[in-house]
């Protein structure tokens, strides 16, 4: 057949690929194909494609190892394009499509042919473990330019250097029960959850759900397995309340049963997703899932044996080998040698005869097995060599053959003669491993069965392992604790157990399996060829016995010294021979030496699954006021604020020429000292408070004093913390005897709410008052300068007299026929009305002031203009000005210390103690720098002495600092020890470029120091 | 992400919907200005650390805005038990070393249970509230 | 009580208004909804939103009296009156939000503050500042499902429920007034976002936007 030509290994029959369809592909620019069924690995199997990656630090040439999850080697870089580009994506993994373009991530120049592989070949005591902490240690400053060639030459993938055209996106889900893994163990557990009534997800990482069952030898029925998982998830596919997701890995398990699936929904398809009617779907998804029970069904890897040159291309695991013979219809070489310490992998032979290929030995590391399977190989003419293991592989890029020798395991020695076997492929099955690493990531320690040898999942609240997780690998009785588990789950979670009639299967009698991590040699560990533990990190037997000589005996040590189980591959394959090997040397039991922590992601996830939706114009809340549309129409620049998008400035456009920030802001100012200025001030937090106590609830948490503020009067507050530090400022209004309007900085606003609740709620129950926000229902615009009752006058039926409506009064009536409160406050040091009115009329309110003050040439302004005003009166910024270490007292805020109010308002005890007695605290002053033009730096740090010598004694630093277009100077506002005792003194402010700024200690208000302004 | 029981809301809700504020059962001495400097130091600033058993002060603040209290071990994360504002726990460190006692079974790790608001740190509590 | 300000903010006044949305001109994708839509908009706007504060037992009278329904004293519940237009939702042990048609809230307030007399109680108009979202079509609990971590199975979230939650990076309150639809009822300054995130969300459903009843 032509396909079989061009695919070497490609058996004629067998398998679940379509081989009436082909796809073609390309690895490494040249071009294969395959079938549609196939994973990228199995089909670069049947192509004959031995080497796939280079190895991370000997640079040694790498084969594909595995079928799944837990694949060392093969892992790939995928895309077409450039924008397309997915680093880390294991072979093993990912289906294959029509136009699939792959590539190693290791290997410089190529795979083939590799500058480090001579650097490999030294061996080991050229590269020890920690060499390259070792070697690039000295000198610090050239880590950095090692570490770009050590990592070109490792190669650890590349992001993409263009956009992803793809989305991505995130999905909360909640069920009664998730079970992971959709094997024998998870598909009876499902089915028996779902019966019982529960909410279920059933997820599993492959293409299709099944699990062993896609490529067992076992019958159940008297039917192919696979027969009967199908009508499983028919059944399970049709309740309402199960969610199945094949191709979706539980990629982390976290608190409270917190569980995130990866699903990747469009991978198999093309490398960027295909639209759906036109539309965009996601290419990966992020199910949120918070689950009341959890099934872990995740099964167990096989761990492959540690002997010499163990990673040479065609060394596989058995239970891969089957896999690609049976479901791929793959046989990855013609002459096969098993080499076990256990029953399951004699299936691996069996089915390799099977396909037609030859099986030169089976070397099984036990004197007398005698189970079912091992019986069937003799029956089926396979030689069987007992008592012995494969000690080394011969071969370069390629296994070439294997050398067989009778072993001691409890002496670690080769006893007797070694034979070398012909062959091209070597399988290796040193027994199972549960697959815990999901349970690790609770921060539960597993569990070391000596009966299993292996480590078992530690308790975790609502969580049930099932058969192969648990280290149950017989069919039967997979099958029946998955029923078990299925039932514990479901009763957990308020159901009634159901019942399920499991398929036959067939018991199989077992030889038990004997306890081999490594492999010995003819040679010492330290002298013997490589044998290779964790192949992805390159760490070796020897690396670990170093280790452990070296003084680390800790397994988190020996983890981080050798990078066992590091990165990508947690630890899937080697963990458990690395552990043990490191037992054996600290001569301690696998369970004193423990296991190192799992972390997730249990594989690699893409980022744009973790961000989901939350990327571009989404990324985060953009806030808006009511009048956000006319900014934008009249070309404001915006400032982010928290999250609210406030004018910065509003640049005018002059003969085609757009005005400086610098002029714009200039521009601004003037006309709110000279004439009139508009602010929009909506997004200033506002709280409602109601009731009975209300005043006395301000009078505690503000410093000031509250119990004579009349309605119709407003004043400005300050709210410190316990510890005397200032936390917020603002205007709060009497509205009523029981009922005020508090006003926050903008950034403050829940905080504040927060903050009023904490109190309420945790000590002074007992105060009748609620509190609620009404930020967003009102739109706040301040009106000011000295033309402002002029505009005011044309747009109110209030009266706006001086008289009857002083400054700090507030009022209420109509402005632009809305309802509306209006406050005589001001932030500017002008005359100032702020305009309350409901958002929803604030449009109309808006466009009215400036259809009628376009005669008094009505200057829009945003905050910047808002910040140089302020600061010309001395006004602080909470945040800006203040850092969480500033008093009330450092601001020279006296007026409004309440010190004789009755109660022991919030932050008061803390004003008397000794530090914020000092005489030396930080205060805050005003500074003219001496040279006018200079507008110093915010945070430029102030000293004293500009002659001291490095380091000089630094006594506070700038807080704000502007040009004032009214002074024609820079000035500024800072902080500076003692500074309130020292007006007048000169300071400096030496820069980084080398010059030293002098500035006067000052007032802090440079503007209309008696306030006469805002008082017309 | 915890999943935490509002003892308002009388549901579980997700941990993005609360704010943590620290340890519970904190009261604000009655006068102020009758403490030491170190007294309103120690009011302020000092804090448990436990391993082990620790009530905190929570607040669900995208939800009902009702501040409430949380029994959590801090080496497993598990939450023990959740209680509205001016409740007591039912579960401490003295009352799960009492049922381990009785149980005969020794606490897992003598240094694990260590003293959150313990029994007798509650009761010492000036100005506790009821 | 007599020592709170009463202001009705509505104008009498023949004034524009504009919702939160303005910005989301829901007029130009009203126009390119597709054939079958798997979820579909609807702005619910200026409708009359009132905040009630108190306890439940001094509430529950004068709700009945006023409103003509009892008051939802159950964590969650949501309840309307006969003609589905006026609700009333629980939002915290001793807060509710009344929604009303457009116009009725200052009314009702007056009468609420008649009925309660001088118990302890607040009562806020928050009209201004929410504006309500109504989701439906069959696709309309995945959309949620995107944006927010409540869970939204008709298990459990029954129609007659409703509560505040985490509404992807900002918050809202999520009702279920009848099998058929959901209520988003969003904060003014995080309408436009919201709105944004629902049509990313739907994009997969085909999404409509109606401007219609």
């Amino acid at each position: 057949m032509s396909q079989s030509s061009s695919q070497p290994n490609r058996l004629a029959q067998g398998g679940q690929v379509d081989r009436s369809r082909e796809l073609t592909f390309t690895f490494n620019g040249k071009r294969y194909v395959g079938h549609p069924g196939d994973t990228l690995a199995s089909a670069l199997l049947a192509n004959g494609v031995d080497i796939v990656n280079r190895s991370f630090k000997y640079s040694r040439p790498r084969g594909i190892v595995a079928a799944g999850a837990e694949e060392p080697n093969a892992v790939v870089q995928l895309g077409a394009s450039e924008a397309a580009q997915v680093p880390n994506v294991r072979a093993t993994q990912q289906a294959l499509y029509q136009g699939l373009e792959a590539r190693s991530t290791n290997g410089w120049p190529n795979v083939q042919r590799d500058l480090m592989a001579s650097v490999g070949k030294l061996g080991g005591s050229f590269m020890p473990p920690g060499f390259y902490y070792k070697t690039f240690m000295a000198p610090a400053s050239m880590w950095m330019t090692y570490e770009k060639y050590i990592r070109k030459s490792a190669g650890l993938g590349r992001s993409p250097a263009e956009s992803d055209p793809d989305i991505y996106d995130h999905l909360n889900q909640h069920c009664d029960v998730l079970v992971i893994g959709a094997g024998p163990a998870g598909l009876t557990a499902a089915l028996t959850a779902a019966r019982s009534g529960a909410r279920v997800i059933l997820c599993d990482e492959q293409e299709r759900l099944g699990g062993s069952l896609l490529d067992s030898r076992e019958l159940l029925d008297d039917a192919p397995a696979s027969q009967w998982a199908q009508a499983v998830i028919d059944e399970l596919a049709a309740m309402e309340d199960v969610t199945l997701l094949p191709r979706t890995t539980a990629n982390g398990y976290h608190d409270h049963n917190f569980v995130t699936l990866h699903e990747r929904r469009t991978e198999h398809l093309a490398d960027v997703a295909p639209r759906v009617d036109g539309r965009r779907q996601s290419r990966s998804r992020l199910h949120r899932v918070r689950a009341a029970q959890v099934v872990l069904a995740t099964g167990a890897h096989e761990r492959p044996l540690v002997y010499a040159n163990n990673d040479v291309p065609g060394n596989l695991l058995a239970g891969a080998v089957s896999t690609y013979v049976r479901r791929y219809g793959v046989a990855p070489g013609q002459k096969l040698v098993l080499t076990t310490s256990n029953d399951h992998g004699y299936r691996a032979a069996l089915d390799w005869q099977e396909a037609g290929r030859e099986v030169v030995a089976i070397v099984d590391a036990r004197d007398n097995p005698d189970g079912e399977l091992v019986e069937q190989a003799r029956a089926a003419g396979i030689r069987l060599i007992t008592g012995s293991a494969v000690i080394e592989a011969k071969g370069d890029k390629r296994v070439s053959g294997a050398r067989v020798a009778r072993i001691d395991i409890d002496g670690f020695q080769v006893v007797g003669k070694v034979e070398e076997l012909a062959c091209d492929t070597i399988a290796s099955s040193g027994g199972y491993s549960p697959v815990i690493h999901l349970s690790s990531h609770t921060g539960t320690r597993p569990v070391w069965r000596e009966d299993i040898l292996g480590f078992v999942p530690g308790k975790v609240k609502g969580l049930t392992p099932a058969g192969g997780a648990q280290g149950i690998y017989a069919l039967d009785e997979v099958l029946e604790d998955g029923v078990a588990a299925g039932n514990r789950a479901a009763e957990a979670a308020g159901f009634t157990a159901a019942r399920l009639e499991l398929p036959r299967a067939v018991a199989r009698r077992e030889s038990p399996a004997v306890a081999l991590y490594q492999v010995p040699h003819e040679k010492p560990t330290l002298r013997a060829p490589k044998q290779f533990v964790d192949l992805q990190n390159d760490v070796t037997a020897a690396g670990i016995e170093v280790a452990t000589r070296e003084g680390f005996e800790s397994i988190e040590h020996v983890k981080r010294y050798t990078a066992m189980g590091f990165g990508t591959d947690q630890g899937k394959l080697g963990n458990i021979n690395g552990m043990a090997i490191a037992a054996r040397c600290l001569g301690q039991t696998i369970p004193e030496t423990g296991t190192t922590v799992f972390r997730p992601n249990y594989t690699p996830v893409t980022f744009g699954a973790i961000v989901g939706r939350h990327c571009r114009e989404l990324f985060d809340p953009e806030r808006y006021t009511a009048l956000h549309q006319w900014h934008v129409e009249h070309g404001a620049e915006f400032e982010d604020v928290g999250q609210w998008k406030r004018p910065w400035y509003f640049p005018r456009t002059v003969n085609g020429k757009k005005e400086s920030m610098h002029d714009a802001v200039a521009r601004e100012c003037l006309a709110v000292r000279q004439g009139v200025g508009i602010l929009d001030a909506s997004t200033l937090g506002k709280i409602d408070i109601q009731g009975p106590d209300a005043r006395e609830f301000l009078g505690r948490v503000y410093t000031n004093k509250w119990a004579k503020l009349a309605p119709g009067r407003v004043r400005y507050g300050l709210m410190c913390k316990d510890d005397g530090m200032l936390m917020d400022d603002g205007t709060t209004s009497c509205l009523g005897d029981n009922h005020f309007l508090m006003t926050t900085t903008t950034g403050g606003a829940a905080g504040v709410l927060e903050w009023l609740e904490l109190w309420h709620q945790t000590e002074w129950p007992e105060l009748q008052v609620y509190f609620d926000s009404v930020t967003d229902h009102w739109a706040t615009m301040t009106v000011t300068g000295p033309e402002a009752r002029k505009l005011m006058a044309e747009v109110t039926d209030i009266d706006l007299d001086k008289e009857a409506f002083k400054f700090m009064d507030w009022r209420e009536g109509t402005v632009a026929g809305v309802p509306a409160r209006v406050f005589r406050i001001s932030f500017t040091g002008e005359l100032a009305y702020e305009i309350n009115v409901q958002a929803n009329y604030a449009m109309h309110v808006w466009k009215t002031l400036f259809a009628h003050g376009e005669k008094y040439d009505l200057t829009p302004y945003g905050t910047e203009t808002m910040h140089v005003l302020r600061a010309e009166k001395g006004l602080i910024i909470v945040g800006q000005d203040t850092d969480g270490s500033v008093t009330p007292e450092d601001l020279n805020m006296y007026w409004a210390i309440g010190y004789d109010k009755p109660f022991p308002w919030i932050g008061k005890r803390a004003l008397s103690r000794p530090d914020t007695r000092r005489i030396d605290r930080k205060q805050l002053v005003g500074l003219r720098p001496h040279d006018p033009k200079v507008v110093l730096e915010e945070g430029a740090q102030i000293v004293f002495d500009p002659e001291q010598a490095i380091p000089m004694t630094m006594v506070g630093h700038v807080t704000s600092s502007y040009y004032s277009p009214v002074l024609d100077s820079g000035f500024a506002l800072a902080v500076v020890k003692g500074g309130h005792h020292r007006m007048g003194e000169t300071v400096y402010l030496p820069m980084a470029d080398g010059k030293v700024h002098a500035a006067e200690i000052v007032s802090t208000v440079f503007v209309d120091p008696k306030g006469e302004r805002q008082n017309v | 992400m915890f999943h935490i029981y509002c003892p308002y809301c009388e549901e579980h809700r997700e941990e993005e919907e609360f704010h943590p504020k620290g340890q519970a059962h904190i009261a604000r001495p009655a006068d102020p200005d009758a403490c030491s400097d170190a007294e309103w130091g120690d009011y302020l600033f000092f804090r448990d650390n436990p391993r082990g058993i620790h009530h905190e002060l929570w607040v669900h603040a995208v939800g009902c805005r009702k501040f409430f209290n949380i029994t959590r071990h801090t080496v497993t994360y598990e939450i023990l038990e959740t209680y509205r504002m001016g409740e007591q726990p039912t579960i401490t460190a003295e009352s799960l070393a009492r049922e381990e006692k009785a149980d005969k079974v020794q606490v897992a790790d003598g240094g694990q249970q260590t003293v959150g608001a313990s029994d007798a740190a509650l009761a010492s509590m000036k100005g506790a509230q009821a | 009580m007599s020592d709170v300000r009463l202001f009705d903010s509505r104008p009498t006044a023949e004034v524009e208004a504009e919702s939160p949305l303005v910005l989301s001109q829901l007029d130009e994708r009203a126009r390119r909804a597709p054939a079958s839509p798997g979820v579909t908009l609807r702005e619910r706007a200026f409708l009359g939103h009132l905040i009630l504060r108190g306890g439940a037992i001094v509430l529950d009278e004068a709700v009945r009296q006023v409103l003509g329904v009892s008051l939802p004293a159950r964590p969650g519940a949501l309840v309307l009156d006969e003609s589905g237009e006026r609700s009333i939702q629980w939002l915290s042990p001793d807060e509710w939000l009344v929604i009303v048609p457009d116009g009725e809230a200052f009314s009702l307030e007056q009468r609420l503050r008649d009925a309660l007399g001088d118990a302890h109680f607040a009562i806020v108009d928050v009209s201004g500042g929410q504006t309500v979202v109504e989701l439906s079509g069959p696709m309309a609990r995945e959309v949620l499902m995107k944006s927010t971590p409540y869970d939204v199975h008709p298990r459990h979230f029954p129609a007659g429920k409703g509560v505040t939650t985490t509404f992807a990076k900002a918050t809202a309150i999520l009702r279920r007034p009848d099998e058929g639809r959901w209520e988003l009822v969003l904060r003014r300054s995080f309408a436009d976002y919201c709105y944004r995130w629902l049509v990313d969300a739907g994009e997969e459903y085909g999404l409509a936007v109606s401007t219609g009843d």
